[in-house]
């Protein structure tokens, strides 16, 4: 889960890392209060988990609090990469000496984790990593070792930052690793890190990432999901325990395994190229098991998205035999009956692997309404597009 | 031979007594598998019986390890002690530990895998989040359903469980020397060179069949690994073209980040090697048996 950066700041707070007051303003009456009591100047900054915020308009200098609410009002509900801006964060306006780059983040390859860290900083890493390598330092951090002073130290120095700050800035990063362990964080970034005219380190933008597989430890992590933002369908599916991706197009998916499902939305976009470019409307991963319940919740949140033109359930059945399946199948049917939600829009079904040919034969004799079965994949990705552009 | 797992090797489970692992144990058994004694703490002394079959558990792998000569584990323990459980069997020194749990923290994969590298490295590690090992007619240490193929020249390399099914499936004609599912967190024990490594020297594999999913740039590295090391014909899918930025599809791991990780990216990578790379999985089957046909 991406955090915002209030969110970030506040974790940062806690963890004793430097960060600018700040309050947060859903309204731009609630930044102008904020304004009055923080004092001018303030900048005001959109709240949207994606980069280049500033580019898009979405941060802004304010001297008084008519100001504040005037630019307030600018920022929020605008579009910044397809992130509507819902609050914004108000803080002092601060005089900064000096930018710098920090983060901690997962090195896949290597299988452990990085520092990296630069006094190249305020600008876009990824532009620094791209035109001057050189300036940006990346130290491995073991993940058992972590990081000590001394190994701070360590970072410090290969970024070279400046004699006087070095001290803080070693600090700073110890503090940053007992947030990104303590928190179970798989990004933190601070960018800018800065010094201020006084000679004081302070993080004045934040970037945190938590590991949804830690949440178990971790029940306070729950609060941070913005419920708001959320995907109405894709909180529903949460809310069942199903993972699901809304995505825009009109077929919808069903499937057993990520990487099947994955490949299945590749298979009917592909034959959407056929038929009027249809797409699929999401990833749905029934896991492993595909019990009725879980098939019959599948189906209900996929029918509930008036986008979906037709569904294709695509299993293998591995752990699973397909005969399984398909009286799972069965069952949701008259499970959504039962609810008052009967399926009216086609349903094409691949079942292969285990038992697949009694998986076929049981639902070729429930007969069930708009069900169709086809016997590969691809032809069946087909079917689907194709009923889904009839449908369109 | 095939890798890493044979009619020789001596499996023990950890989290026997739990209902995937007691599930999964009479499964691995009916494939063949030579399962010697499952691991939990509580009810070490105690035997559990398989259809017939009554299996030791012991306190600890090392225990287990000393008692039965095992060495491959497979752990089916709840993510929460799945850190401890890794270590445990890192620390017996056992030579293979298949990691099937699903959801372990990425920081506790990072600290497991830094343990094995600072222990030395004498355990491989497979997973988390994966299917297993399975070389057909010989061994299955997983989860990987036994049924679908026999032996045979094919080698598989795999981040995803299911896909490892269907392109088994669809090749089931020919047949798998090994099948690898290495998982699709963002942090795994074996990754995909390692395999294609293993199955170089490997006798028994003639063709090596590489299905890959968007996130990292695992395929990328496997890409540039066979250039240089790989003289056997390689296949190539890539799962997640249609995967849009910035959501997780499924897999920890499966997620595209600005230009990093798409599905493109691999296939010209792959492509570029001279791995022939399937659109779909019945393409890419349709390839390897091409391929497989044209070796003589």
């Amino acid at each position: 889960m991406d955090l915002y950066e209030y969110q970030a700041k506040d974790i940062f707070a806690n963890y004793g890392v430097p960060v600018l007051p700040g309050a947060v303003a859903a309204t731009a009456d609630e930044a102008r209060a904020a304004a009055e009591e923080l004092g001018v100047p303030v900048v005001v900054k959109a709240q949207v988990k994606t980069g280049g915020r500033g580019k898009a308009g979405g941060v802004k200098l304010a001297d008084n609090p008519d100001e504040t609410q005037e630019k307030a009002e600018g920022i929020l509900g605008l579009d910044i990469k397809g992130h509507v801006v819902r609050r914004v964060l108000v803080t002092p306006a601060s005089d900064i000496a000096e930018e710098y780059y920090f983060s901690f983040l997962l090195d896949r390859a290597n299988r452990t984790f990085l520092a990296m860290a630069s006094v190249e900083g305020g600008m876009d890493i990824e532009e620094v990593a791209a035109t001057k390598p050189e300036a940006l330092a990346k130290v491995p951090v073991d993940a058992i070792n972590g990081v000590d002073l001394a190994k701070a130290q360590e970072i410090v120095k290969a970024a070279n930052f400046p004699a006087e700050v070095a001290d803080q800035v070693a600090e700073v990063i110890v503090k940053l690793w007992d947030g990104f362990v303590g928190e179970d964080a798989t990004l933190v970034e601070v960018n800018p890190l800065v010094r201020d005219p006084q000679g004081k380190i302070i993080a004045l933008d934040g970037k945190v990432t938590l590991d949804d597989n830690a949440a178990f430890r971790h029940e306070a992590h729950a609060d941070l999901v913005d419920k708001g933002a959320e995907d109405p369908l894709e909180a529903a599916a949460k809310a069942k325990d199903l993972n699901y991706v809304k995505l825009d197009g009109q077929v919808g998916i069903i499937g057993n395994g990520a990487g099947l499902v994955m490949s299945t939305l590749d298979v009917v976009a592909y034959a959407g190229e056929r038929h009027g470019g249809a797409k699929p409307a999401n990833f749905l991963d029934i896991g492993g098991g595909a019990s009725a319940e879980v098939m019959a919740n599948g189906l209900e949140i996929i029918l509930s998205d008036a986008d979906v033109k037709s569904v294709f359930v695509n299993v293998f059945g591995g752990i699973t035999a397909c005969d399984a399946v398909a009286n799972g199948i069965v069952s949701a049917f008259q499970l959504l009956e039962s609810r008052g939600e009967a399926v009216t829009r086609p349903i094409v079904v691949r079942l292969d692997g285990n038992n697949a040919e009694e998986g076929r034969r049981i639902l070729t004799e429930a007969a069930l309404p708009g069900l169709v079965q086809v016997k590969t994949m691809d032809e069946a990705a087909d079917k689907a597009a194709e009923l889904a552009a009839q449908g369109a | 031979m095939a890798i890493f797992l044979n009619e020789n090797s001596k499996v023990i489970v950890q989290g026997i007594t739990g209902s995937e692992g007691s599930k999964h144990t009479r499964r691995m058994l009916a494939a063949g598998t030579q399962i010697v004694g499952g691991v939990n703490p509580r009810k070490a002394g105690q035997k559990v019986e398989f259809d017939g079959q009554a299996l030791p558990v012991f306190a600890t792998v090392a225990e287990a390890m000393e008692a039965t000569g095992a060495d491959v584990t497979v752990i089916f323990v709840p993510p929460k002690f799945a850190k401890s459980a890794v270590f445990e069997a890192i620390d017996a020194g056992i030579g293979l530990a298949v990691v099937i749990t699903e959801g372990i923290p990425v920081h506790d994969t990072a600290a497991f895998w830094a343990h094995a590298v600072a222990t030395g490295g004498k355990t491989r590690i497979v997973g988390p989040n994966c299917p297993g090992v399975i070389s057909p007619g010989k061994s299955n240490a997983g989860i990987i359903p036994a049924d679908i193929t026999g032996p045979g020249r094919i080698g598989l390399v795999s981040k995803s469980g299911t896909l490892t099914y269907q392109m088994m499936y669809e090749l089931r004609d020919i047949g798998f020397s090994t099948a690898v599912g290495i998982g699709g967190d963002p942090v795994i024990g074996t990754t995909h060179i390692d395999a294609l490594a293993a199955f170089q020297e490997d006798p028994e594999t003639d063709l090596i069949v590489l299905i890959g999913e968007i996130g990292g740039d695992a395929e990328e590295r496997a890409a540039a690994y066979i250039k240089e090391n790989i003289t056997k014909p390689v296949v190539g899918y890539v799962a997640g073209f249609t995967a849009p930025e910035g959501k997780t599809m499924g897999h920890a791991g499966a997620i595209v980040s600005g230009s990093a990780g798409t599905a493109a990216a691999k296939q010209e990578a792959l492509e570029a090697v001279g791995v022939r790379v399937g659109k779909t999985p019945s393409e890419t089957a349709q390839l390897a048996r091409e391929v497989f046909q044209n070796l003589g």
